[in-house]
């Protein structure tokens, strides 16, 4: 059996009797006896470390991945540097508790210093959190923060926005009682700006997506626009690696801007643990969650990091805090912050323009099979992209003969499609034989 | 050795780079993208050279403490030995796509569908979700359960959710989250729940009771027999907050001791490192009674042996979280389970509270102890009188354990406790770092009596001194200015 137990049997019978016990359970005889479990519990037997690897092994064998992959979603297959995840297995970074103790945990707040600062540039706002859980819950959060800052219940959210983002604020919205207003998208696959001036009397503001789920980048100074107008904020929800080459959310006046941090150095590992971003205007910045790390002095006059703003926060204001967060991503925005300073500001350009290149060398050679058509043509897009094609479930199913994942399938039978810089055009050729091939030999069924 | 440490922002040096991308092999197609739409400039990052940039991190690390690098008996926070083999083998997962189609990812399914039946048996519970991201989503997550109970039963005004004076900050910010009033019940004098104050508290706007135990003060709740029943007839529901499970695996289970939905925070009990403040993991159990409102989707299997995700749940209050889940927190944990077992786990627990029940022998008659009893895998002590009085409080103690090369205990908390200091030892530490650092714990206490002016000015050891936290909230500096 595996134990991480220094002490010898003697030894701890020594400490037992040190304490004047002779049994382990004389340490226990606070619980009531007949609440106790009278018998071990009933768990596979302990393996040795070989036999944990097999196992272990033996999981990943029933997963088939490692090929070509299309789909984004919400989580993106991008390139990470060896140096982040080597950097990020430093244990004195990654077996620490939150940094309480500012004095010997200057090497964790200075990291989430420059991670706010990174944020920060990306998103060209004043002020950003140490993150939240994920794109989803940073949504949520932003939805009480707009609630806070305006004292109105009513929040509008585009139809943009990725569904399960959605599914969580409406989740998070009716502990709340909040008003949620869909707003929804025009036939070109963007944000009807119209709804959001016509529906902004007495909310909030407006979360709304860029990208979308759909791929389209939306007219955000125009949705900013309508939602000052009508007296709210706008929260934007950004995918971040696409801020090298697209507008920022504090360019086009967005108040907070949110998302998935997944983009910047953090591997797919099947949902997470991912890191939500959240970034707002100085005059917001009091509304954000959860842990702030900030620069002042000690009495020599050296500059030190501390979390600050602590007044906001759950282990002082209890009930009235902003937000019950405490543990959230910590190891992974410092992750994402040295993916970015890897990437400076010439590498996030270039990837940005990687990605717009091939999803467009995608989306044409696509569209040029019989049977399939964007479904957005004269709508910009990023990595992302839906078709319209008559039968997404055969494509899928000759492409998983190759060990490719296609498109998502979306619920009205379109599919939405990613590429990054890990696809190759090559990959596309070959993709694109057999999404033709499937499509002819149904043709052929008809 | 007092130093300031640059920020990454002031040693870039324009041209230098540490990224390498292949050379693209489609054609530029920015132009596709309207200009009002483009960036207008390139992002205002660093630009280091690699070798700058892994000496900066690194460096950084050293100005770090974590369980690597010494003890680190922060109470409530379970700061055990994280075991190296997990977080070797839970990268095996990283190329999964969460929504790749089910038949590609059986083996992710199949872990978290055995993981879920391995906590129900730990606990006692009926089934389990992993999706919760940390102990308060956790808590968030098991409210909206009992939430969705009373509503579902058209019982709209269960509004109010009984918090003890004792309870982590937590749970009362969690419960007004879920959308309940809190109301707060003042502790009896033996650190528990005092039963006269419930019976009082209770009515038919109760929605539920949220309890740690042990408590935060390290000491088993004996009435909580008496407590469920109270709370169960009153028509409310009984929340355990999990964050104090180490004291008791294999010894008895939430489920046995009345408890309607609970939280496990695996990055305390189940080993996984904390990261310097996350990712953790919050999964919640449930007793049968609310299993239709859990958060969807659901790890289901079909008649065929295979797994799918079930989102055709009716009842359920939704989504809690982008796809299912911390999965790479989730798998060490897993991990760590599977190389204990059922008698692995119990024995740490045995040794959790041995270990604190050690260091508490051995602080008496040092500093005080405020509830003297067996305490289960942590105990709460305080700053003796003749202390105070030369004005050395609970975090003058912290600081000069920093010099001494220990990571703090937990301070000031509990709130009910004047001055606290909650040590938490943990299992996985040996008797002589626990003697080593009760000798500390004494050399502190004799050090204010000779030069109580040493003690005020630690640490001294660290690279920089006490940070001025006022001036650091009153003006806000929160990203660098260049």
């Amino acid at each position: 059996m595996r134990s991480y137990v220094p002490n010898t049997e003697k030894e701890r019978l020594e400490m037992l009797a040190e304490i004047g016990m002779k049994s382990m359970d004389d340490l226990f005889s606070d619980i009531p006896a007949d609440l106790k479990l009278d018998r071990e519990l009933d768990l596979p037997a302990p393996l040795s470390e070989a036999e944990l690897r097999d196992l272990l092994h033996a999981y990943t064998v029933m997963n088939e991945e490692g090929g070509p992959l299309f789909r984004g979603a919400g989580a993106y297959r991008h390139y990470i540097p060896s140096v982040v995840p080597q950097l990020a297995m430093r244990s004195e970074f990654y077996t620490a508790y939150t940094p309480y103790q500012a004095e010997m945990s200057q090497g964790m707040l200075q990291s989430l210093f420059e991670y706010q600062t990174v944020i920060c540039t990306l998103t060209g706002l004043d002020a950003a959190n140490a993150s939240v859980y994920d794109g989803a819950t940073a949504a949520a959060e932003a939805m009480l923060m707009l609630r806070d800052n305006k004292r109105r219940k009513k929040i509008l959210y585009s139809a943009g926005l990725n569904p399960d983002v959605i599914a969580v604020m409406k989740t998070y919205a009716h502990c709340a009682e909040l008003e949620l207003v869909e707003i929804p998208l025009t036939d070109k696959g963007v944000t009807d700006v119209s709804a959001v001036a016509a529906n902004m009397e007495g909310a909030a503001g407006v979360i709304a997506a860029n990208p979308n789920y759909y791929g389209c980048i939306e007219p955000m100074e125009e949705i900013a626009a309508a939602a000052h107008e009508g007296k709210g904020l706008l929260a934007a929800y950004v995918n971040p690696i696409t801020l090298g080459a697209l507008k920022r959310p504090g360019d086009y006046g967005a108040d907070i801007a949110i998302g998935e941090g997944q983009p910047l150095g953090l591997p797919l590992a099947y949902g997470g643990p991912y890191v939500g971003f959240m970034a707002a205007t100085k005059k917001l910045m009091r509304n954000l969650p959860g842990r702030i790390a900030g620069e002042t002095r000690d009495a020599e006059g050296n500059r030190v990091f501390v979390l600050t703003l602590q007044a906001r926060e759950q282990h002082i204001r209890r009930e009235m805090a902003s937000s019950n967060i405490c543990s959230n991503q910590m190891l992974c925005a410092i992750m994402a912050s040295m993916y970015c300073c890897v990437m400076g500001p010439n590498g996030m350009r270039e990837v940005a323009a990687q990605n717009i290149a091939k999803a467009h060398l995608l989306a044409k050679k696509l569209c040029e099979i019989d049977g399939v058509s964007l479904r957005y043509p004269e709508t910009p897009f990023f990595n992302e992209f839906v078709i319209d094609v008559k039968n997404a479930e055969a494509v899928n199913t000759a492409l998983a003969d190759y060990s490719i994942t296609g498109g998502l399938i979306l619920p009205d039978g379109g599919m939405l499609w990613c590429a990054t810089e890990m696809n190759s055009a090559e990959e596309f050729d070959y993709v694109c034989d057999i999404v033709r091939d499937a499509l002819e030999d149904m043709g052929g069924e008809d | 050795m007092r130093s300031e440490y640059k920020l990454i922002f002031e040693r870039s040096h324009e041209g230098r780079r540490a990224y390498d991308l292949p050379e693209c092999d489609a054609p530029d197609a920015m132009n596709e993208i309207p200009e009002e739409l483009r960036a207008s400039a390139p992002l205002a990052l660093p630009e280091l050279a690699e070798v700058d940039l892994v000496r900066h991190y690194t460096n950084l690390s050293r100005r770090n403490f974590g369980v690597d690098n010494g003890f680190y008996p922060l109470g409530s926070c379970t700061m055990k030995y994280n075991p190296k083999i997990n977080e070797e083998l839970a990268p095996l997962f990283d190329d999964v796509h969460p929504l790749m189609d089910p038949e590609m990812s059986q083996g992710c399914l199949a872990l978290m569908k055995d993981m879920e039946d391995m906590l129900c048996e730990i606990c006692g519970m009926d089934a389990f979700t992993l999706q919760p991201a940390a102990g308060a989503h956790g808590e968030l997550t098991g409210l909206m359960h009992i939430r969705a109970y009373h509503e579902h039963r058209g019982d709209f005004d269960r509004k109010v959710m009984i918090v003890p004076d004792a309870a982590h900050g937590t749970n009362p910010a969690s419960a007004s989250m879920a959308g309940f009033k809190v109301k707060e019940i003042k502790s009896a004098p033996d650190g528990g729940v005092d039963l006269d104050a419930l019976r009082a508290a209770v009515g038919p706007d109760t929605a539920g009771l949220m309890l740690t135990n042990p408590s935060t003060l390290g000491l088993f709740e004996r009435n909580i027999k008496e407590i469920a029943e109270i709370v169960h007839e009153a028509g409310g529901l009984l929340y355990y907050d999990g964050a104090n499970l180490n004291a008791i695996m294999g010894v008895v289970r939430p489920g046995d001791m009345g408890f309607d939905v609970m939280h496990i925070n695996l990055h305390k009990t189940f080993s996984t490192p904390h990261g310097g403040g996350g990712p953790g993991s919050g999964p919640v159990g449930v007793k049968k009674h609310l299993i239709p409102f859990m958060p969807v989707p659901r790890i289901e299997e079909n008649s065929d042996g295979m797994y799918y995700l079930d989102y055709d749940r009716p009842d359920s209050f939704g989504k809690i979280k982008s796809f299912y889940g911390n999965f790479g927190v989730i798998v060490k944990a897993f991990c760590y389970i599977r190389s204990l077992g059922g008698k692995g786990l119990k024995e740490a627990s045995q040794n959790a509270v041995l270990n604190a029940n050690y260091v508490m022998n051995k602080l008496r008659g040092i500093y005080e102890i405020p509830h003297d009893r067996t305490c289960m895998h942590e105990c709460v002590v305080t700053p003796t009188e003749e202390m105070m009085e030369n004005d050395v409080h609970t975090s003058d103690i912290a600081k000069a354990l920093i010099d001494r090369g220990y990571h703090p205990p937990t301070i000031y908390f509990p709130l009910i406790v004047h001055e606290a200091m909650m040590i938490e030892p943990t299992e996985t530490e040996s008797r002589e770092t626990l003697d080593e650092f009760v000798e500390a714990m004494r050399g502190i206490a004799e050090q204010v009596k000779t030069d109580a002016a040493a003690i005020h000015a630690a640490p001294v050891t660290t690279p920089v001194g006490r940070p001025d936290e006022v001036t650091a909230a009153r003006k806000p500096i929160v990203k660098y200015e260049g």
